[in-house]
């Protein structure tokens, strides 16, 4: 407790929102992947490092920056931005956040015609997109897994509408959405009224033994 | 003008309906910027998602610039991506709120509950649609004219993943070099 005290009198203190900038730049610039990683760089700094937020509200926060529609690090800025300072704060988190992706894709844009027009360097785009479909069939087969381990009918059952509804009927993704959000809704009132969740399976009986 | 305000409410359409992140936003993008208004071909978008996975940040933020630089300039990169933040920022703070005011978020939860299989299978549908692209190259859907070097890559690296958990980005890049070697050894480049 007291070399804390000691450091903080020695240092000349950094103005709080120009660390959460420079915080959220830094983590920006370094989480490749995007998603939920860089919550957990978050927590280490916020929590563990400037014991700005605690333990808890951290994992309420992240939780809602999920709930929320957009990207999960974008929203997480926001909510940790919010917490700290406010709607200034919410600012300066979030631009920090974006400027390090959107410099980066910037540069590349202006250098991608001459770039995917070199033969060798096609020849390495089409070879990658090979990987990245694979990459996408990974993470929706574990998406799917979590679908799938809810055990109950109706999830299955929008799974299989919404696939249906977007590749072979062609239906607009923002209308499968809100079709989805709305189920959810109803599914609620559902559960409030009679206090049953609709379609779920029975747990699955310990086989073994 | 009309422009700007094209991109503008096209990334404001990717912010407010790619729920639950990461690759959420990737049908809606696909759907907006090369179906929609053609922006892109879906070879570019492929490019793009290749591009975004392999650099930090989030794939709206990355399309919203790449696209926005692409078609007017950084004022268009700019103008994108502050549309595909701007729903995230108004529906977080009344989030936030509502949260801080009553603890608990059932509907919500209940709401995200159904959201999510739609999701998986909107990703899954965006994957389709890469993966026909790395098998025909949008040309015609027939079995005379797969790239079968496409489709090994594509399998050899689904079975790394899922088997091996490699990380992603080697993979992509194992995927990059291996695919030129076998074209330029097989002499299809």
């Amino acid at each position: 407790m007291r070399t804390v005290t000691k450091a903080k009198k020695n240092k000349k203190p950094v103005p709080k929102l120009l660390q959460l900038f420079l915080s959220c730049l830094y983590i920006s610039a370094f989480t490749f992947g995007g998603g939920f990683v860089i919550v957990t760089f978050m927590k280490k700094k916020f929590v563990d490092q400037l014991h700005w937020i605690d333990d808890e509200e951290m994992l309420d926060l992240a939780a809602l920056a999920q709930s929320g529609p957009g990207a999960i690090a974008v929203n997480a800025a926001i909510m940790v931005g919010w917490r700290i300072d406010g709607f200034i704060g919410m600012l300066v988190a979030v631009l920090g956040t974006i400027i390090p992706p959107m410099v980066i894709l910037s540069v590349i844009s202006l250098f991608y015609k001459a770039f995917a027009s070199n033969r060798y360097v096609a020849l390495v785009l089409r070879g990658m997109q090979s990987g990245v479909a694979a990459v996408i069939f990974d993470v929706v087969v574990g998406l799917g897994q979590n679908v799938i381990d809810t055990r109950n009918v109706v999830y299955y059952l929008v799974m299989a509408a919404a696939f249906a509804a977007s590749v072979v009927l062609k239906v607009n993704v923002i209308y499968i959405i809100l079709a989805a959000a709305a189920l959810g809704l109803v599914l609620a009132l559902i559960e409030k009224k009679t206090g049953k969740t609709v379609g779920q399976l029975p747990k699955r009986k310990e086989e073994q033994k | 003008m009309k422009l700007f305000l094209e991109l503008f409410l096209s990334f404001l359409q990717v912010g407010a309906f790619s729920v639950g992140g990461g690759y959420a936003a990737m049908p809606v993008i696909q759907s907006q910027v090369v179906e929609k208004y053609g922006w892109l071909t879906m070879s570019e978008f492929t490019d793009l998602i290749t591009i975004a996975e392999m650099t930090p940040g989030p794939i709206a933020v990355n399309s919203a610039t790449f696209v926005g630089i692409r078609i007017a300039g950084i004022p268009g990169a700019i103008i994108a991506t502050f549309g595909c933040i701007l729903p995230s920022m108004v529906f977080l703070s009344i989030l936030a709120k509502l949260y801080y005011k009553y603890k608990t978020l059932s509907t919500i939860q209940h709401v995200l509950a159904a959201l999510r299989p739609a999701v998986v299978a909107l990703i899954a549908g965006a994957g389709v649609s890469i993966l026909m692209m790395v098998l025909w190259h949008g040309a015609s859907v027939s079995f005379n004219n797969i790239d079968w070097v496409g489709l090994g890559l594509f399998a050899a690296a689904f079975f790394a993943l899922r088997k091996w958990k490699l990380n992603p980005i080697l993979v992509m890049a194992l995927c990059g070099v291996v695919g030129a070697a076998l074209n330029l050894a097989l002499g299809l480049g």
